[in-house]
């Protein structure tokens, strides 16, 4: 999953993942250490689940900050498509009528984002801030301070659902990792995304569809938003307004430790995806120790500040 | 020689410590809604305090924000760590449905501290609640009654119109003024609602004195508007004609009590909560008490305790009232 080809025939060039790597290794070893509860890859496994609405959502931001972008209307996004579904759902008893709405719902806030940041030229940071806003006050106003719950059993507990020792979520998200890493870095799509958020006039002169791309994106997001949302949905066996409330830092959190380059341009999924797992593990880790929250908050902001001067320091010397 | 010492010292350690595992060790876990709230911090101190006395492990964690689900991967930790018994104050009445339902197949109590959650009572095993919320009508009546001799003009400072919990407890005071005799003589001149807000708090109060300048006294059963109250009074130096009473924390009220503005207001112990999920934790762990309702067991200072229906207990009959004797003992 390269990014940028053609920098000479150097055997091993010095990329951020590497850096997320490293710092994934080392968190294992330290968690293990720290509790003697870590180390069963069964409930590495099933904690991991509560990740993984938040790494579906980061593939989708990885593209929109490569492209030059941000979303941070994510979680909102998903806690009124979960809405969404659920409201369907008393309507209609139909799971099938709830997630089509919900899906539907997720994209018309994508293209909704899209189209204010593309035809109306305003910052996708400033946009988003007050979608974020927007969606999550329209949640309030369709649910109020309650739950909607009484799905099917069926439904209810995607996370308690395992192949082999693997709950369903985990192997959702490898998939998607797959998908998402292949279209980025092996197809034409991928490489207009890396060329507009290196050069927005240059991709444009050399013909890209420059808006057309980002609507896409955006869109894309919110759909992706929308699955999340669905995924939490049968995780909880409930939904309210406040699901998700700041997980959009977290998105944001995932993408930055994977070394994607916060101004555009560079980045892969690779990275978005070792991230993921290197937040699972020092998360779990942290918990099962019992390491009061102060302490966890302040080594995951430390972390994102060392990822950050490590990969800026890294494409510097790239030669960007 | 230092390598040997610590050798020897390891091997001590692992000695000293292999049976006291083998012995019958409880763990329980105690999950706030967020961390550093000094409410639940009392809670916390109940707990401890009962470790010691019982013997039992006892460890609090908590998660940053008091979201609907910050509380999920704090619990699945606690359930990988093989604790007995998990008790939490939720921050969702039933977004924990399925984390519960996972720690309770793994034979872990699931015990609710501070409130319950309603319609979801099949997913935990009891629900501790601080007090029984049925006598706080009349334990404020009677402890205004007592330092206006029972006689005279008196108002509510209450939150929003449409708190269900306030207008209980009004409904229960008007009830009670009507029909029983002790306080014939009180009478209930207005119901003011201050918003839980400390500024319209302040303004309504403002305006309880102005409108009715033979009020006797004031019962604001919410911490913000018995603060609120508190302070005007203070600050119109009439707080000998015009008594304040209601519900409020130590920490709020300390000066006031202090500087003799307000003589006795009330609310509960949080403290005790959590000393009795102590007790009653442990109980349940050696299978010597089965939370059924109808059941009863016995926890020093609190005395009998008793399951009622759906398995909620009170933790104490009547309200703590709050007075210069004992503010300095509490603090939350």
């Amino acid at each position: 999953m390269s990014d940028a080809p053609g920098h000479g025939p150097r055997m091993l060039q010095l990329r951020p993942e590497y850096m997320t790597m490293a710092l994934f290794v080392l968190a294992l070893v330290v968690s293990a250490s720290l509790s003697e509860f870590f180390a069963d890859v069964r409930f590495v496994l099933e904690s991991s689940s509560f990740f993984i609405e938040v790494g579906l959502i980061a593939l989708a931001l990885t593209f929109v900050v490569v492209a030059g972008e941000i979303d941070l209307s994510v979680a909102a996004m998903l806690a009124l498509s979960a809405c969404i579904f659920g409201e369907v759902f008393q309507v209609s008893e139909s799971v099938a009528l709830a997630t089509s709405a919900a899906l539907v719902s997720g994209l018309f806030m994508g293209l909704f984002n899209g189209v204010l940041v593309i035809w109306l030229q305003l910052p996708s940071l400033i946009v988003t801030i007050g979608t974020m806003t927007l969606f999550r006050g329209i949640a309030q106003i369709l649910v109020g301070d309650y739950s909607i719950r009484g799905f099917p059993n069926w439904f209810v507990g995607i996370d308690w659902r395992t192949v082999g020792i693997v709950p369903v979520p985990v192997i959702i998200f490898f998939a998607a990792a797959l998908v998402s890493g292949l279209i980025l870095s092996r197809t034409g799509f991928g490489r207009k995304v890396y060329l507009i958020g290196a050069n927005p006039s240059a991709a444009f002169h050399a013909g890209i569809r420059v808006r057309g791309v980002k609507l896409a994106l955006f869109a894309a997001t919110g759909v992706v938003s929308a699955l999340a949302g669905i995924m939490m949905a049968s995780r909880l066996g409930v939904v309210r307004y406040d699901l998700a409330t700041g997980s959009e830092l977290q998105a944001v959190l995932v993408v930055m430790l994977g070394g994607t380059y916060i101004f555009g341009g560079r980045g892969s999924i690779l990275g978005t995806t070792v991230a993921l797992w290197l937040l699972v593990v020092l998360q779990t880790g942290m918990s099962v120790a019992n390491i009061s929250i102060d302490y966890q908050l302040a080594v995951l902001g430390l972390l994102l500040i060392l990822a950050i001067i490590g990969s800026n320091a890294i494409y510097a010397r790239s030669g960007r | 020689m230092k390598l040997r010492t610590l050798l020897a010292a390891g091997a001590l350690a692992m000695t000293t410590a292999a049976p006291a595992l083998a012995q019958d060790d409880f763990d329980i876990v105690y999950i706030p809604k967020n961390a550093g709230n000094p409410y639940f911090d009392s809670i916390v101190g109940g707990f401890e305090d009962a470790a010691e006395a019982l013997g039992y492990n006892f460890t609090t964690v908590a998660p940053a924000t008091a979201e609907a689900t910050s509380q999920i991967p704090f619990i699945t930790a606690q359930i990988q760590r093989g604790v007995d018994v998990i008790a939490i104050s939720p921050n969702s009445p039933d977004a924990l449905n399925q984390v519960f339902d996972r720690a309770r197949s793994r034979g872990i109590k699931i015990i609710i501290v501070n409130s319950d959650i309603p319609g979801s009572e099949a997913h935990r095993d009891v629900a501790v609640l601080p007090v029984d919320f049925s006598t706080i009508g009349v334990a404020q009546l009677e402890l205004l009654g007592e330092q206006i001799g029972y006689e005279g003009q008196i108002a509510i400072l209450s939150a929003t119109t449409d708190a269900p919990d306030q207008n209980v407890w009004i409904a229960d005071m008007e009830a009670l003024l009507e029909s029983d005799d002790r306080f014939a003589n009180m009478e209930l001149v207005t119901i003011a609602y201050g918003d839980d807000d400390p500024q319209k708090s302040t303004t309504e109060m403002e305006a309880l004195l102005a409108n009715y300048p033979d009020l006797r006294g004031v019962i604001s059963p919410t911490t913000v508007g018995v603060a609120a109250a508190a302070q005007v009074v203070e600050t119109a130096g009439v707080s000998e004609q015009v008594r304040v009473v209601g519900l409020g924390t130590p920490n709020q009220m300390r000066r006031f009590i202090e500087n003799g503005t307000v003589e006795a207001f009330q609310l509960w112990s949080p403290y005790n909560e959590g000393w009795l999920a102590g007790y009653m934790g442990v109980a349940m762990v050696k299978g010597e008490l089965e939370a059924a309702p109808g059941n009863t067991f016995e926890v020093p200072e609190l005395g009998t305790i008793q399951f009622l229906e759906n398995n909620v207990i009170h933790t104490q009959a009547r309200p703590t009232t709050f007075d210069s004797s004992n503010i300095a003992d509490f603090d939350f």
